[in-house]
């Protein structure tokens, strides 16, 4: 294995409700290596949000340990480690696209000349070259999408986190969007871990697929991608690809146990 | 134009149920009149008369435009007698009280926000203060500053902040809680501040609560005013003219006055909601 990016050790989150305690994550393993792109699965509940958040700092684990190049989740974020891509794009709506871009630049203390560099470079590598000038309200929801991507991108971070990034988006900009992805993933050698509901998307996508279950929010499952590096759309209809699907869709099924 | 038909016959209604009632309300004294000095009216008299007494217990209308072009129009701007004066005198307390008042609402409102104890603490007392009657606090704030030597404009304007700060206060700590679980997510993921979350999302996302706030709050203000200039014998301003006014019968003076005020608190009104639209145009909030 390479040098860990995302290093989880029986990593446990329980949240106290007043119906109880919720185990929203219960030793949780998992070891994501630089390059990698890893895409959790799994029914609503069963945390992968809330695992992928807990990388992010933006949930504290109860138990357990989880180290982020070879930080605490806190110090990684401080270390601006990671990008993350919400559901929503969540751009200003007072802010250009450049402006929005921008926003983080300008949080960390970045000059001025380096933040028009920098959001130029990201434009370019989402394929929004000639944007920075527009409004939100003036691009499509893919191209919203995009943008959010470019400002998660734009500080420099090896690791990409995204949330269902794609959810609220109609199929064929979806494909589009996953297929940019991927040819951005092989341009930068980023480090990506993606949370998605949909089978064909996390098989098409990842080099692994973290296949998790409810109650508790466990792993249940880690598949390693057989498919090669170079995808184009149609490899979806490859034998090795539907294989894939089969197997992802088996493990969730195992997963789920009698509550289906 | 299509717009206008439906206004102008709300207008037109109103101007008739006036000019019935004007001849209703006036007509016991006509007819009193009449009587006393032993002449018949026609009915045509009668009318004529009821819309052209000196003090009637109604005027019409025509008399209110009279007594409101004559204090406008007909008076030197810096007579006594002219409302374009009396106007300034509560436009200048009004704007003096709205910004004090706004500026506390806003920054309470802050304090709100950004900390548990205040929200537990002040939110009560703000509530409070509006629940006291203003008619009966105005004459207390006038006479408590008076005995500092404090008189003119400030007492005044102290009212109108009090009654225009509660709107902004309320307006703004909704708004300043508007940005939602994954803005503030997104903003801990770079690590920001507290200073840059309410500086890049907090403020910007409040500007068209803070704005509907401020319409409510600078309408309040003049009202806080105009209370303000009625007791302890003021002698300028809007609330001192329609004193003066029913101290001596002078019913066109009242109704020229209050419509002055009407007037003026129209104004005030459109011209933030001109700012209004164009900041949210700009900041893309509005289309």
């Amino acid at each position: 294995m390479m040098n860990a990016v995302i290093a989880a050790n029986a990593v446990s989150l329980t949240f106290q409700t007043a119906d109880g305690p919720v185990h929203a994550l219960k030793d949780v393993d998992l070891t994501v290596g630089q390059g990698d792109f890893v895409s959790f699965i799994g029914p609503s509940g069963c945390g992968k949000t809330t695992f992928l958040r807990t990388i992010a700092a933006l949930e504290m684990p109860t138990a357990g340990e989880l180290m982020v190049n070879g930080m605490t989740p806190d110090e990684a974020r401080k270390a601006r480690a990671y990008g993350y891509v919400f559901q929503a794009p969540g751009l200003y709506p007072w802010r250009t696209i450049a402006g929005n871009i921008s926003l983080p630049l300008e949080i960390m203390g970045f000059s001025k000349p380096d933040r028009a560099k920098r959001v130029d470079r990201v434009l370019e590598l989402v394929d929004l070259e000639g944007f920075g000038g527009r409004f939100p309200w003036q691009l499509s929801g893919g191209m919203q999408q995009r943008a959010s991507i470019a400002r998660a991108l734009a500080f420099d971070a090896d690791i990409l986190l995204m949330d269902e990034p794609f959810g609220a988006l109609d199929e064929i900009v979806r494909d589009r969007l996953n297929e940019a992805l991927l040819e951005l993933w092989r341009k930068t050698g980023k480090t990506i871990g993606f949370v998605t509901h949909s089978i064909p998307e996390a098989v098409y996508l990842s080099t692994r697929i973290v296949v998790m279950s409810p109650r508790p929010g466990r792993i249940t499952r880690v598949i390693d991608s057989t498919l090669p590096a170079e995808r184009p759309l149609d490899i979806r209809d490859s034998p090795e690809f539907i294989r894939l699907a089969h197997e992802v869709r088996e493990a969730l099924r195992e997963g789920h146990g009698d509550d289906a | 134009m299509k717009n206008a038909i439906p206004i102008l016959t709300v207008l037109l209604a109103l101007v008739v149920i006036w000019y019935l009632a004007a001849i209703g309300m006036n007509s016991a004294w006509v007819r009193d009149q009449a009587a006393r000095a032993g002449t018949e009216l026609t009915t045509t008299e009668l009318v004529k008369q009821t819309l052209t007494l000196e003090r009637p217990v109604l005027p019409a209308p025509h008399q209110v435009a009279a007594g409101l072009w004559d204090g406008v129009a007909g008076q030197k701007i810096t007579s006594k007698r002219s409302l374009v004066w009396h106007g300034w005198v509560t436009l200048s307390a009004t704007l003096t009280g709205f910004a004090i008042g706004s500026l506390a609402g806003i920054l309470l409102a802050v304090g709100i926000v950004h900390s548990r104890t205040m929200d537990q603490s002040v939110m009560p007392w703000a509530v409070a203060s509006q629940t006291v009657p203003i008619l009966a606090i105005a004459p207390m704030v006038i006479v408590v500053f008076a005995s500092a030597g404090i008189t003119g404009l400030l007492p005044k304007a102290i009212i109108a902040a009090w009654l225009s700060f509660f709107p902004v206060l309320v307006g703004m700590v909704k708004g300043l809680r508007t940005p939602d679980a994954m803005q503030l997510d997104q903003m801990k993921s770079w690590s920001a501040s507290g200073g840059q979350v309410f500086w890049r999302l907090r403020l910007p996302s409040s500007m068209p609560y803070l704005f509907a706030s401020l319409k409510v709050g600078i309408a309040a203000a003049l009202v806080g005013t105009i209370v303000g200039e009625l007791p302890a014998g003021a002698s300028a301003g809007l609330g001192a003219r329609l004193l003066s006014g029913s101290y001596y019968g002078q019913t066109v003076q009242i109704w020229a006055a209050l419509f002055a005020a009407a007037a003026l608190a129209a104004v005030l009104v459109v011209a933030i909601g001109r700012i209004e639209g164009v900041t949210l145009r700009r900041m893309g909030l509005v289309r």
